[in-house]
């Protein structure tokens, strides 16, 4: 395993890439846009940063083509905090993600708030070294992911919303189909898997171990501790919040009661006294209000 | 439960009430590894508060985000009792977090870090860099006849240890397991492998 084609250490296996996924786990992602926000995140307890230029609902009010962050911004937060960072690549900009790689981000988001690149192909995930998570609105959707070599699946929700409707929409589908496979006959997962248009080893893999094969992890529209808690409920084993933090009234208190939400999801009492004046949160889009064009969760297949 | 004389002579000797701190990172990669190891009946809890460390044998800090527990530790008191705990004598193991966490000094961290001090050593954090440069290779141990697969992500390692402490592994000249009487840190995640040695150790403390 060493010494090999005179590399001193082992490839990158799916192993690291799925470990680091691993180490995130009850946790809270947050997106920051500056090193400012990024301290505050981290002071709160913020597992990991995603950084950006724009959080998502900045990016649905402007409109436009929203494109992979300035590479200056996303250095300034890596050397501002000791946490992960990650940033985001448009669907299918493998080049995108091979400049994120290039500076070493921990993580890459390949991600439906940015506008796609490509409207058939997702990037090829196990060509690169640093892992990538990916958005899903059900199980064949999370499947075809981990099969490209995703390392984390998130729910896609709905971004820069504030509602947390579609997370569950999506958190609830992905569960239910997984104890729909674990449920299965083993003679079944063949029809299963033309079913989900899923790879069949993938299908396999969820009815043997009853969940799936990589963290999964929450993400849309979670802007309260009580949403972070209702998504670890039903099954989520981290949260990224995105605009719920930095578009509330007071960001470093919510962020340290989201923190806190997730560590205590199963305890009310303890929830209620998280949630005591947290000041405004952010205003928010019913998702129901918005049309079929406004919708980001639609994009990726 | 009935045991072969060889089983019953273990269980006289290895923990058989364990807890894992269960704040954020891979707790649950480490309570399967735990049942995976034991010879035994072992009851595993998980630990959030600090009652939960009533009447446990040993207790193991897992991998996670150094900076996100220290905090929750140190508001909610487990810290403290974590290290009431480890002052009553008890088995202690933290992997690459968990090591980071209970180490008396820290590099690279945030000035005020927080940290339980109970092995005498400093720890530099992400000593081989950001999460590209994660890694496994086979590693040797102290104690263990063949080596073991580390799994090293963002791993930290030992820069200083004083006189108690006996340096159990190393890795291309840097200090990657450490033993302080029956507290152990070591970089890498046996966790995330299916060889249950290093969690038999453990339990053998």
């Amino acid at each position: 395993m060493s010494e090999q084609n005179g590399q001193k250490r082992a490839a990158k296996t799916h192993r690291e890439k799925v470990g680091l996924a691993e180490m995130l786990k009850g946790g809270v992602i947050m997106d920051v846009t500056n090193v400012e926000q990024a301290k505050i995140a981290e002071d709160a307890g913020a597992v990991a940063v995603m950084a950006l230029e724009r959080v998502p609902a900045d990016i649905r009010r402007d409109g436009g083509v929203s494109r992979m962050s300035d590479p200056e911004m996303i250095l300034g937060i890596k050397a501002a905090v000791t946490i992960p960072v990650m940033a985001k690549c448009r669907i299918g900009h493998f080049v995108e993600a091979e400049i994120l790689e290039a500076l070493e981000v921990d993580f890459v988001d390949e991600s439906e708030v940015l506008t796609p690149a490509d409207e058939e192909n997702h990037v090829d995930k196990h060509a690169f070294t640093v892992p990538f998570v990916c958005g899903a609105r059900n199980l064949g959707e999370a499947l075809r992911r981990i099969g490209e070599g995703a390392a984390m699946i998130r729910t896609k929700g709905e971004a820069g919303t504030g509602d947390v409707v579609e997370a569950v929409r999506h958190m609830r589908a992905i569960m239910s189909e997984i104890r729909q496979v674990a449920g299965s006959r083993p003679d079944e997962l063949y029809t299963l898997a033309k079913g989900f248009q899923a790879p069949l080893e993938l299908i396999r893999e969820v009815h043997r171990l009853g969940r799936l094969p990589v963290p999964n992890f929450s993400a849309g529209g979670i802007a309260t501790p009580a949403d972070a808690a209702l998504m670890m409920k039903l099954g989520a084993e981290t949260v990224f919040v995105g605009s719920g933090i930095f578009k509330s009234g007071d960001p470093a208190v919510r962020a340290r009661a989201i923190v806190e939400s997730v560590l205590f999801y199963q305890e009310p009492k303890k929830l209620a006294e998280i949630s005591r004046n947290l000041g405004e949160p952010m205003v928010g889009i019913n998702v129901s209000s918005l049309g079929e064009k406004e919708l980001l969760a639609p994009r990726g297949w | 439960m009935p045991v072969g004389a060889k089983s019953a002579w273990y269980t006289v000797f290895m923990l058989s009430r364990v807890g894992v701190v269960a704040v954020q990172g891979d707790y649950e990669r480490h309570i399967l590894a735990l049942r995976a190891a034991a010879d035994g009946p072992l009851e595993v809890v998980e630990a959030r508060v600090p009652e939960h460390l009533d009447g446990l044998d040993g207790v193991i800090l897992p991998g996670g985000e150094s900076t996100t527990v220290g905090l929750l530790l140190r508001r909610y008191g487990l810290g403290e009792a974590l290290v009431e705990f480890a002052a009553s004598g008890r088995p202690m193991w933290g992997t690459c977090m968990g090591m980071i966490l209970m180490a008396k000094d820290i590099e690279r961290g945030r000035p005020d870090q927080y940290r339980l001090g109970v092995l005498d050593v400093t720890v530099r954090r992400n000593a081989f860099g950001a999460q590209v440069h994660s890694f496994e290779d086979e590693v040797p141990v102290r104690g263990l006849s063949e080596p073991v697969l580390g799994v090293f992500i963002r791993a930290p390692v030992v820069v200083r240890y004083g006189p108690g402490v006996e340096v159990l592994s190393e890795y291309e000249g840097q200090i990657v397991a450490v033993r302080q009487g029956n507290r152990i840190g070591t970089s890498f995640h046996p966790e995330l492998t299916h060889d249950a040695r290093f969690h038999r150790l453990f339990l053998g403390l």
